[in-house]
């Protein structure tokens, strides 16, 4: 029904708008010969600006290399750049701009949960294709968008039976901000907890960039936990790894064991107060190949900054590029029809490993991994798959690799 | 029990030291002074910068950060207020324009980031200041854990309260302040300099918020944003203690902060945050001109 609706949206915009533009519309994005328009839409400005604009430069440098490596097809790729100033609305209105007014068939984008939300029905719409590289909580499954960073089962099907069996932390204090992903993320960690033999006794959220974190490490320490499992998203990470170690607790006692806290939040918080402190992501700065060590000294050169970090949206940011490039060459088209057909099951050999698009759901087989943070406030590896394992974002409602629920044909709506 | 009447305690330190400077700005001299907020992201920035740049310590960076913030406090008096004293709505706006210039300074690194050139410490990421070890090693006296860092925000609260209790009614200057703010025309009439005693007024209590910014980089995030959700907090105590009443603040930041406190550890920070608000709520309908209130200008 979904998706008789949908074409039928897409064919009457797509009548109304040829009847207004003639046959230029679907050849849009490659107007002059010799060379393909693809958007990229970060946060240049605004609060999240820090973390969106190393998003942005992570993709414009895999563009600059594939150009310099001769382009797509022969082609050369040529990148418009959009400001999304960190909020949904311009968000919005500047992929309406790059979909509609520069007709671009691809554009790779967004880092919150909130701007891709808001961009969705123009790409569904115009039947586009978005790029999203940012963890995220699930729950999605459009065919307009690519997912290559990681679901809820990519970073918590390793991570909680790792701490109940390894560590043996049995008792959970479950802590998040308060919006969809760690609300998300704790759902699937308590079925997993309950699974593993765990017990969660607490679950609770503050508001998002809430800095005083005194009561609740208070709570915390109180409550008898054995470990805290962290959704704490942005600047609030900050003020609670400083308030946790001023109330004295250490984290070879009580860890944190987190699954937004990267690279970035470190740097920001001061290394000595994560040091012993656990993060789950395929991603880290930290691993230990030459394909990564070439990366992080490319993307420093590449930014100009010495001490520049790298982390898991970044990398994510960079190979997608690759994967559409790989999916452009294997179309021979650039239309998002095209490319959304040439994705599936593409596979590509980026910083954290192998990474391949699932053909069903659009989202990305990637390696989780485990992190334990150091006193230069780099992650030391301490576990990590052999392999990557099959994106699941439909797992907090009990998707299964036998069972799916986000199919090429559409959301089964009917397994909800 | 010890431990929830610290965890207000330091809540309502937190509240005094934001909303000392702004009851001097707003109570002493009618300003509603939004920018008050960035005044106290310039303290934090200074002892960010002076960490990085200097290597100085946050001791040093207090009274740096005092005279950074009190400086341009007195350069925002000096070239806007003081055209706009009586006219409290305007200068609402126009401090809240000053706020928003504060701010992209120091996101674009003072305009250089558009030469290309990057200051470490500036721009529109996270900072962080650095404090000493010691005062983050909390310690055990009696089954009571104390907080080093928190004692500390404390005691520098109380030191800057009795400073200015101190100015306020022990000195000349103080009790011309106190003069204006019964009634700057007749304080103009019996000989005091109105203009030069409010610019000074205006940069001490400037002074004071840059004091608060390196106390809060402790243990807050420091970004350009910082200053906003700190000056409404500050405004609340102002409006509940009374405008213009020392004493009024004081215990409007104490009360304030113990409830917060005690709800927070009972429930959650959410319902804490509402029930105070409510609680501001019945208080300025139980008392419109605050808990402690003299006639005034």
């Amino acid at each position: 029904m979904k998706t008789n609706r949908r074409n039928f949206l897409k064919q009457s915009t797509a009548f109304g708008a040829a009847a207004a533009l003639g046959p230029s519309l679907y050849a849009g994005a490659a107007r002059a010969s010799g060379e393909i328009e693809v958007g990229i839409l970060f946060s240049l400005t605004g609060g999240l600006s820090i973390i969106e604009k190393s998003l942005a430069d992570a993709t414009m440098m895999a563009i600059d290399e594939i150009n310099a490596a001769g382009g797509v097809n022969g082609m050369t790729i040529k990148p418009i750049l959009e400001d999304g100033a960190s909020d949904p609305k311009t968000f919005n209105e500047k992929a309406s701009k790059l979909v509609i007014r520069d007709r671009l068939q691809t554009v790779f984008g967004s880092y919150t949960s909130a701007s891709r939300k808001a961009v969705l029905p123009v790409f569904e719409k115009r039947n586009s294709l978005y790029f999203y590289p940012t963890y995220y909580e699930g729950f999605e499954c459009s065919k307009n968008v690519v997912y290559t960073g990681a679901v809820p089962n990519q970073q918590l099907s390793n991570f909680i039976p790792w701490i109940i069996n390894t560590l043996g932390k049995k008792k959970f204090f479950i802590v998040g901000s308060n919006y969809i992903y760690p609300r998300e993320m704790a759902k699937v960690s308590k079925i997993l907890i309950e699974q593993h033999g765990g017990e969660w006794i607490a679950d609770e959220y503050l508001e998002l960039g809430h800095s005083e974190w005194g009561a609740m490490v208070s709570k915390i320490k109180e409550s008898g936990c054995d470990v805290v499992l962290s959704n704490v998203v942005g600047d609030s990470v900050v003020a609670f790894y400083r308030e946790f170690k001023n109330q004295g607790l250490t984290h070879d006692k009580l860890p944190i064991c987190a699954t937004v806290t990267s690279e970035i939040e470190i740097a920001a918080m001061g290394p000595e107060f994560a040091v012993g402190s656990y993060t789950s992501f395929p991603y880290f700065q930290a691993i230990d190949t030459d394909r990564n060590r070439a990366f992080i000294e490319r993307y420093r050169k590449y930014v100009n900054d010495p001490n520049a970090v790298t982390h898991h949206a970044l990398e994510s940011s960079y190979f997608q590029v690759y994967l559409w490039k790989q999916a452009v060459e294997k179309a021979g088209d650039i239309s998002a029809d095209a490319v959304r057909e040439g994705i599936k099951g593409q596979v590509f050999e980026a910083p954290n490993g192998t990474v391949t698009v699932d053909p069903e759901n659009l989202h990305t087989y990637l390696t989780p991994r485990i992190a334990q943070w150091g006193a230069d406030g780099q992650g030391t590896i301490i576990d990590e798959y052999k392999e990557p394992i099959e994106p699941l974002p439909y797992v907090a409602y009990g998707e299964t690799p036998d069972n799916l629920f986000c199919k090429g044909t559409g959301l089964d709506t009917a397994k909800l | 029990m010890s431990d929830i009447i610290f965890i207000g305690l330091s809540l309502s330190s937190i509240l005094l030291l934001v909303a000392l400077g702004l009851s001097i700005t707003y109570g002493a001299m009618g300003v509603i002074n939004m920018a008050h907020g960035e005044l106290v992201m310039i303290g934090a920035y200074t002892a960010v910068l002076a960490g990085i740049h200097l290597g100085l310590n946050l001791f040093f960076a207090l009274p740096l950060a005092f005279v950074t913030s009190g400086l341009l406090g007195l350069l925002i008096e000096r070239v806007l207020i003081r055209r706009l004293y009586g006219r409290i709505i305007d200068t609402l706006l126009a401090t809240w324009g000053v706020a928003i210039v504060l701010q992209q300074l120091v996101r674009l690194e003072f305009g250089l980031s558009f030469f290309g050139i990057h200051v470490e410490g500036l721009g529109s990421g996270l900072q962080n200041m650095a404090v000493p070890a010691f005062l983050t090693q909390p310690v055990d006296i009696a089954g009571f854990t104390l907080q080093p860092y928190r004692s500390f925000i404390i005691v520098v609260t109380l030191l800057l309260t009795g400073l200015t209790w101190w100015l306020m009614y022990r000195t000349p200057m103080g009790a011309q302040v106190r003069a204006i703010m019964r009634n700057p025309q007749i304080a103009a009439a019996c000989g005091i300099d109105v203009r030069r005693v409010s610019a000074l007024t205006f940069a001490y209590g400037s002074g004071l918020a840059g004091v608060a910014g390196v106390l809060l980089a402790g243990f807050k995030t420091v970004m350009p944003e910082m200053g906003a959700s700190v000056v409404v907090d500050g405004f609340l105590v102002v409006v509940v203690g009374g405008v213009g009443s020392l004493l009024g603040t004081v215990l409007a930041a104490g009360i304030l902060g113990q409830i917060n406190g005690v709800v927070a550890l009972l429930s959650n920070d959410i319902i804490a945050r509402a029930v105070v608000f409510a609680v501001v709520i019945g208080l300025i309908l139980w008392r419109p001109r605050g808990l402690f209130s003299f006639k005034s200008r």
